[in-house]
């Protein structure tokens, strides 16, 4: 049962992972790391790491995934052209002979562990009320560490995502405004403290009468 | 299944992944190829916390996912940026580091 299981998720894991690096779309590619990811997830199960596990699918598989599709959204994931370069073939080969001396290093290296099925398996083993030990003990400072790192992270990518500019020149801004028409009776910051012209004034009265819109019930049902 | 068997599935997986980050070159590929080069590091890791019976190796993978998301915030933060200012969303092209 477990290596039937095995053989589906390893299978699944590599199907994504090969998805992710050959479809074109970038869209596709984060769908083929999702299925990657959670198919990963199962191998860890497997292993016995529950909570492992289940961070893999809620963090990764739910958030960070969450992260990369309102990127590529906002991108757009342009269909990407095959690029002429030698590292197009050099680049696979590189990795055909990175495979082969990865498994001749890991099999070959004589552990005792490598052909058995792992240790014997004790009760509670990856369950949180473990992690959450080691953590907190003998883990601490590496624990105290990732917070710090994760809150630079957070700050960097706010400061690097951030509009540099104050205001757009005049053509940006037009073009904004042609993208975007602003409502009447509204305005801007910069309008209001007097350091651009304002844009969007009430219409004149005649213009108003000529156009004499019926009220029409847009909402409602 | 044996502890080979995973580890074997792990190097696959990097070496998926170290292909995609030499052909591959939309940088939102490349740092989805990162993340393949990661897992199969925290697949390797978790398989030999199950071999020594130890939990330690599952605490070094959950440090690894933290390392992944820092790393996955910035690098999608420096894509919106070249989003913003225009430039294209390609590494070859990409070959200068003026501010």
């Amino acid at each position: 049962m477990s290596a039937v299981l095995f053989f589906i998720a390893a299978i699944g894991a590599l199907t994504g992972a090969i998805g992710v690096i050959t479809l074109r779309n970038p869209f596709y590619s984060v769908l083929a790391l999702v299925v990657h990811l959670i198919c990963l997830a199962v191998l860890f199960l497997l292993l016995r790491a529950e909570f492992v596990a289940a961070a893999q699918v809620v963090v990764y598989a739910g958030a960070v995934m969450v992260l990369y599709v309102f990127v590529v959204a906002y991108v757009g994931g342009g269909e990407e052209l095959a690029g002429g370069t030698a590292l197009r073939i050099l680049g696979p080969l590189f990795a055909i002979g990175l495979a082969v001396e990865l498994c001749i290093a890991m099999l070959g290296s004589a552990l005792k562990g490598i052909s058995s099925k792992g240790a014997p398996y004790v009760l509670g083993f990856g369950t949180p009320r473990h992690i959450g030990t080691l953590f907190l003990t003998k883990y601490l400072f590496p624990f105290e560490v990732a917070s710090l790192l994760l809150l630079a992270a957070a700050v960097g990518a706010v400061v690097l995502a951030r509009r540099r500019r104050g205001l757009e020149s005049e053509d940006e801004e037009l073009e904004l405004r042609i993208r975007a028409p602003r409502p009447v009776y509204t305005g801007t910051m910069a309008e209001a403290a007097g350091t651009r012209a304002i844009e969007s004034a009430a219409p004149e009265p005649e213009a108003e009468a000529e156009e004499a819109p019926e009220p029409t019930h847009t909402g409602g049902w | 299944m044996a502890i080979g068997w995973y580890l074997t599935v792990s190097a696959l997986i990097f070496a998926i992944g170290a292909a995609g980050v030499l052909t591959r070159r939309n940088p939102l590929v490349i740092l989805l190829c990162l993340e393949l080069m990661l897992n199969a590091a925290n697949l390797a890791l978790v398989a030999f916390s199950r071999m020594w019976g130890g939990e330690d190796g599952q605490v070094f993978a959950l440090i690894v996912m933290v390392v992944a998301a820092c790393e996955v915030t910035v690098g999608l933060g420096l894509i919106v940026a070249l989003y913003r200012r225009r430039l294209p969303i390609d590494v070859d092209e990409l070959n200068e580091l003026h501010g």
